[in-house]
């Protein structure tokens, strides 16, 4: 169950669009906001805010890059995988981040602390490589920076975001 | 040089609502509304010769007289911020540093056009640019920019974002439409065009975030002067190209259209960043065929880049150095394609993990001497694709099979790429 004030805001953000299905991916993303991912619960919360049917949602769902149709850890890395980031040692980058982070690219550490996705273009081209870490882009990432970024990320703390 | 989209003081910035009053920020407003018909901003933008700055370089006041102006129901301008091709990102740039002219370019458009809802559409990640907007449209709203009858000219007009969840295709102005009303970003059949049919099913123009930020100046300044920013006589206006890759100053700049590109690299980039030197680059974004050095001189605008065998698209320009493998960077490329097709229709959808499989096969010293005429063979069926999406995939492929063809097939005799792994 969503709290009393997230249901409230997000009927108000349905009422006041032009149909019902344009502040679907609002509602899709305040739910995973407020879940981690949007899961099947969210799902069936997301369809009857926007009185739609959950496989109308679901076929949403599954469209986007950052609507997480499955389990992810608290906070997900996306590393941009494109070629002004390739072109820049965007693929040693990644390497480097899955050994520190000892995972996979596309699973999420024993802690359940940190998801490690690969990502299209981040629109951040000219400061490659590049990451998105929550709502924030970070460019020109080293493997040092890197690893001050995940000890910041580890200790709680928010990061820098600046290049 | 004049500059007219960023800020002349290179601070990066966002510009105050006032700094951007004080500098001359909503007077082509208050003229246009003042004294000029509808058919009147029009005509200047016309007479401007701006072409769109999303990528296809079409008319832009050739798109806005598609509009039918006597259809029952509202009309609506789409402001497209998606910016999702890699190697673009002066809409970025632009918003982050002034919201305000994008705002009072799309109250133009909307006031030429008989539009009085619009909204913008903003990519995910760009959280930057959409608080910036949304601060900008409240001060808009307040000095009574926005809003109803805007400066007592009887002219409404209400301007929302939308924000995206992250998929390229959203960029396709149908796809976009339908992510807008929240079905599944497939493109739309054409026609009909989006002009005569789109948003909810009424006339719609879609406009990229630059095309829309030039208006105002056109308005103020009148599209003689505007047209005379260019570089070149056929041009027409100033261009923000965002360059990427092995340069030393990796940023957005805002040139003279025409300029060329031998000019942008030793110029505003400085040169080739210390140990490169240049092989090749992508002049317009992740869908445009490869240029080389012989294509230095080549003035960056649309008709004379389409000339020597790219586009001019984003002005979004890759630049890489000797030791790129052009087979590994065209594989880069497929796969962002692959990974973005929205598996609508069949040729992009099986095609592009096809070609994938086989530029990796090359990569890997496994190809075979008919490899290239598979590529070749797909370069040309995925042009009867549903959309655009999947030629645009084929432009650096296209561009490795006609400028670096023997590097391709050095990696089919030697067994092996030739740069190592
Ligand atoms: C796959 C694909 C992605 C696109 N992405 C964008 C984009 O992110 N931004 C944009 O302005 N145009 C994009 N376009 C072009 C739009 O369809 C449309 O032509 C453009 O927004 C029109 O604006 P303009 O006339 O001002 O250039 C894309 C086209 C395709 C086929
Ligand atoms: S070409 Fe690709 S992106 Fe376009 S409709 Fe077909 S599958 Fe979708
Ligand atoms: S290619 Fe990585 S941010 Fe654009």
């Amino acid at each position: 169950m969503i709290p009393e004030q997230l249901a409230y805001d997000l009927q108000q953000r349905v009422k006041d669009a032009v149909t019902h299905r344009e502040a679907a991916i609002d509602v899709l993303k305040e739910l995973q906001r407020h879940y981690g991912w949007l899961t099947d619960e969210a799902l069936a919360e997301a369809a009857q805010l926007l009185g739609l049917s959950t496989l109308q949602v679901e076929e949403l769902a599954t469209f986007y890059e950052m609507i997480y149709r499955r389990p992810v850890g608290r906070t997900v890395i996306h590393a941009c995988d494109s070629i002004s980031c390739w072109s820049m040692g965007g693929e040693p980058l990644l390497r480097h981040l899955e050994k520190i982070l000892e995972v996979e690219t596309g699973s999420t550490t024993a802690d359940n602390a940190i998801t490690l996705l690969p990502c299209s273009c981040l629109g951040n081209c000219g400061d490659a490589p590049a990451l998105m870490i929550g709502e924030h882009l970070y460019g020109r990432v080293t493997p040092e920076r890197a690893v001050a970024i995940i000890e910041q990320l580890r200790l709680g703390m928010p990061t820098k975001t600046t290049s | 040089m004049t500059q007219i989209l960023l800020r002349q003081d290179h601070t990066g910035q966002c510009l105050s609502f006032g700094q951007y009053c004080d500098a001359g920020g909503f007077e082509a407003l208050r003229t246009a509304l003042g004294g000029m018909s509808p058919n009147d901003v029009q005509q200047a933008v016309i007479d401007s010769g701006l072409r769109g700055r999303g990528g296809a370089g079409f008319p832009t006041g050739k798109k806005w007289s598609f509009v039918p102006r006597n259809l029952p129901g509202p009309r609506y301008l789409i402001c497209n911020c998606d910016e999702m091709e890699p190697g673009t990102y002066k809409d970025r740039v632009l918003l982050e540093q002034n919201p305000h002219i994008l705002i009072e370019g799309m109250a133009l458009t909307c006031y030429a056009l008989g539009v009085e809802h619009a909204f913008i559409f903003v990519r995910r990640g760009y959280e930057q640019a959409a608080a910036n907007l949304r601060t900008a449209i409240g001060a808009a709203k307040q000095a009574g920019f926005l809003g109803s009858d805007i400066l007592g000219s009887g002219f409404s007009l209400q301007l929302d974002i939308h924000q995206s969840a992250g998929r390229y295709i959203c960029g396709e102005e149908t796809a976009l439409i339908n992510a807008l009303e929240g079905i599944r970003a497939n493109p739309r059949v054409k026609p009909p065009f989006p002009a005569v049919k789109g948003l909810w099913g009424q006339p719609t123009v879609v406009n990229n975030v630059e095309t829309l930020a030039n208006i105002p100046a056109i308005i103020a300044h009148g599209p003689t002067w505007w047209k005379g920013l260019a570089a070149t006589p056929e041009a027409a206006g100033t261009k923000l190209f965002c360059i990427s890759g092995h340069v030393r100053n990796t940023e957005c700049f805002e040139l003279p259209l025409g300029t060329p590109l031998g000019k942008i690299i030793d110029g505003p980039c400085g040169g080739m960043r210390p140990g490169s030197t240049f092989k090749a680059c992508i002049p317009g974004g992740a869908s445009t065929p490869y240029f080389t050095r012989e294509h230095w001189g080549v003035a960056m605008d649309f008709d004379p880049v389409a000339k020597a065998g790219s586009r001019l698209g984003t002005g979004g320009i890759i630049v890489f150095d000797q030791n790129t493998c052009m087979v590994a960077a065209t594989l880069n490329l497929t796969r962002f394609y692959a990974r973005e097709s929205c598996g609508w229709c069949t040729p992009c959808r099986e095609g592009l993990p096809f070609l994938v499989h086989t530029l990796e096969k090359i990569e890997q010293g496994l190809g075979t001497e008919s490899d290239p005429d598979i590529l070749r063979e797909h370069v040309h069926a995925l042009n009867y694709a549903f959309c655009a999406l999947a030629p645009g995939a084929m432009g650096p492929v296209e561009g490795l099979l006609r400028l670096f063809e023997d590097e391709l097939r050095e990696h089919i005799t030697k067994g092996r790429c030739p740069f190592g792994d």
